[in-house]
């Protein structure tokens, strides 16, 4: 049976837990960041010495962490491409920009654990030689700012933070900076100019990878909220341990965001691939089902860029038996495990964690008119086939859901949303606003070939009417 | 009006400019700083943070025209924003919507923020506000609201004096 498993959110919600550095003391926090700081070097056989960041960088790669933020990439991994010989400074940005609808994860960890982060933060730094870091958070979130200010604050007198932590020689400031609503300050190039004091554009890459070319073009990591806290855990208990959670090549616990049609909408922190999609939404530890008499539509698995789930859909999932033989298995869109690599082999993806349920009450057409709202109003406008793209696909859709729709709608849109993505823009944004619109295409086209059928044949009956009888139609 | 640039906003915004090793990079928050102050940015805020910064002025105009949040023109005492986007629509964000405009006499289908003929308030729809869990969520100035059903939002705007 599917089990919450709490690692970040260990004492988020317990009683009497606040956001102060007494109680994360209290708790054992900064205990982690104490056993970075006294790693000692280590001999390897062939005479080369593993600094003490050398080592937690390595152990972050046995521990298997995958990004947290959307695309999970592998956190050693991204590490490792770090520029470390170019003699510039290097610099650790945190995403807290939440920005992705559906998600509201990192929110938790900022306003009930902010140290959590903090130290998180921290150690990676002292992994990766860091100096100077920013907590990069969304203009929306005023009181998470307030939040971590004095956090930081606390930290710093402590000398968690500041000069010789802990007498270790160590340097390290870090800063709050906030956004100023505009969702593209998530996608990472974006965040850095904005925290340079630009318009948050992206930046193509290559050559812009902020491991070499960041923030002040100095090497730089983006790393989301949850996976730097778990950065903590994994110098705590070891990263061969850390790996054990959750599932091969699925390591760790995500702290998945449900919201929409169910009963009990919430964060549920779980060991990654050891619930179901499902599980999440029907089982009374978590979603608690659908309400009384309503049946599932459709589940956005990921976050609102995520391709759509329709409800009965099958896939066939790669798996290993018994034997460790690949054998193919038909699975329902409700037995996917919820991880990484099920959902990409459902052909969508578990992105920033955010499951949005909708039942069979939802009219899907604006449900998706819904989002192209959104995607029109937050493209950058750099790219001309995401800047048009959006507009047009969100005035299809709004000409849809306002009885002024046609026909061949459906087929404008697909046509529309298929000349996006796949490098014709600058970032990720392109194919985040045409998958929506791709998958409730592929996955209900009946439903908006009829709803401008509908409209057609409205429109020709008031065509046919005395004006006056047209008008009072409206 | 003009911008009077008060001790304690000139030392905040000194301490955020400390922060960063380019000036530059303190443009948002000392906007941020200023709009908290006196509620919106003007050409004259504009100019006065221009010189801080070593700036000229259009590169601050080119993020205040950019991002949602900052604002040219003054805005209601009470700032409402309702979030809009999908799970909180299936929540009921657009009735919630619907209510503010009609109990404040602004049109619900207009885009974009609307503001009170006495300056009392401003509304708006803004996208996702990551708490999507507890829809319909809305936010006055800095306070955020959770689950508002529509007999907390007639309390919400009473509370507004
Ligand atoms: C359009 C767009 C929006 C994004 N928004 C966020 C966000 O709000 N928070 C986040 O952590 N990552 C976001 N990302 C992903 C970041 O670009 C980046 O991959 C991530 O912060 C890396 O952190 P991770 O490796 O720890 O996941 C977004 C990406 C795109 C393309
Ligand atoms: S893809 Fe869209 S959001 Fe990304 S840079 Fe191009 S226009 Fe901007
Ligand atoms: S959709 Fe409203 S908070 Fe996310």
């Amino acid at each position: 049976m599917a089990q919450e498993y709490k690692l970040i959110l260990k004492y988020a919600d317990e009683p009497g837990y606040t956001p102060d550095i007494e109680c994360y003391l209290r708790h054992g926090g900064y205990e982690g960041l104490k056993k970075a700081l006294a790693i000692q070097p280590k001999d390897l056989a062939d005479g080369k010495k593993l600094s003490g960041p050398e080592q937690i960088r390595e152990d972050v790669k046995v521990s298997g962490l995958r990004g947290r933020g959307g695309a999970g990439f592998s956190c050693g991994l991204k590490w490792s491409f770090v520029d470390r010989r170019s003699g510039k400074p290097i610099y650790l940005i945190c995403n807290a920009d939440e920005s992705e609808p559906g998600t509201f994860k990192d929110r938790q960890i900022i306003h009930k654990d902010p140290h959590q982060l903090i130290e998180g933060m921290i150690i990676s730094c002292f992994a990766n030689d860091v100096k100077l870091a920013y907590i990069y958070i969304r203009g929306e979130m005023p009181e998470g700012a307030k939040i971590l200010n004095q956090a930081l604050k606390e930290a710093r007198a402590k000398n968690f933070l500041g000069k010789n932590i802990l007498g270790t020689g160590y340097d390290l400031e870090m800063h709050v900076h906030r956004g100023a609503g505009a969702y593209i300050c998530g996608e990472e190039t974006g965040l850095i100019e904005s925290l340079e004091g630009k318009r948050p554009y992206p930046r193509i890459k290559p050559p812009y990878f902020p491991a070499v070319l960041g923030l002040w073009m100095c090497p730089t990591i983006v790393n989301n909220v949850e996976t730097l806290c778990n950065v903590k855990h994994i110098v705590e208990m070891g990263g061969a341990a850390f790996a054990k959670l959750g599932t091969p090549n699925n390591t760790g616990t995500r702290i998945v965001s449900l919201s929409g049609q169910v009963k009990r909408p919430g964060y549920y922190e779980i060991e990654v691939g050891k619930a179901t999609l499902g599980e999440l939404i029907n089982d009374p530890k978590f979603g608690g089902g659908l309400r009384d008499g309503r049946k599932l539509k459709a589940i956005i698995p990921g976050g609102s860029s995520s391709k759509v789930l329709k409800a009965g859909e099958k896939f066939k999932l790669k798996k290993k038996d018994a034997d460790g033989k690949e054998v193919i298995v038909e699975t329902d869109m409700l037995d996917l495990p919820y991880d990484f690599d099920s959902l990409a082999q459902a052909g969508t993806m578990s992105g920033s964690s955010a499951i949005i349920v909708m039942d069979d009450s939802v009219d899907i057409v604006e449900a998706l008119a819904n989002l192209s709202e959104f995607y029109a109003h937050e493209s950058c406008g750099q790219c001309t086939p995401c800047r048009e793209g959006s507009l047009w696909m969100n005035k299809t859709l709004q000409r849809l859901t306002h009885g002024e729709g046609r026909k061949q709608d459906a087929e404008y849109l697909g046509k529309i949303a298929d000349n996006i993505p796949g490098g014709r823009t600058i970032c990720a944004f392109g194919e985040a606003c045409s998958w929506p619109v791709q998958s409730f295409l592929a996955k209900f086209k009946d439903d908006f070939v009829a709803k401008g059928a509908a409209d057609e044949e409205r429109r020709a009956k008031e065509a046919g009417q005395p004006k006056s009888l047209a008008e009072a139609h409206h | 009006m003009s911008f009077k640039v008060t001790d304690s906003l000139e030392a905040e915004v000194n301490e955020l400019i400390s922060h960063y090793p380019v000036k530059r990079a303190a443009s948002l928050m000392v906007l941020h700083a200023i709009q908290a102050e006196h509620g919106w940015i003007s050409q004259e805020s504009v100019e006065w943070a221009a010189k801080k910064l070593e700036l000229p002025p259009i590169n601050l105009y080119e993020i205040v025209t950019f991002y949602p949040m900052l604002r040219q023109q003054p805005q209601g005492k009470y700032s409402i924003k309702v979030c809009r986007t999908l799970s909180c629509a299936l929540g009921g964000a657009y009735e919630l919507h619907k209510l503010f405009c009609t109990r404040l006499g602004l049109d619900a289908h207009a885009h974009g923020p609307q503001t009170t003929k006495d300056g009392k308030f401003t509304v708006e729809f803004v996208e996702c506000l990551a708490s999507c869990g507890t829809a319909p969520v809305m936010m006055v100035g800095e306070k955020f609201y959770e689950g508002v059903t529509h007999q907390k939002a007639d309390e919400i705007l009473s509370g507004c004096k």
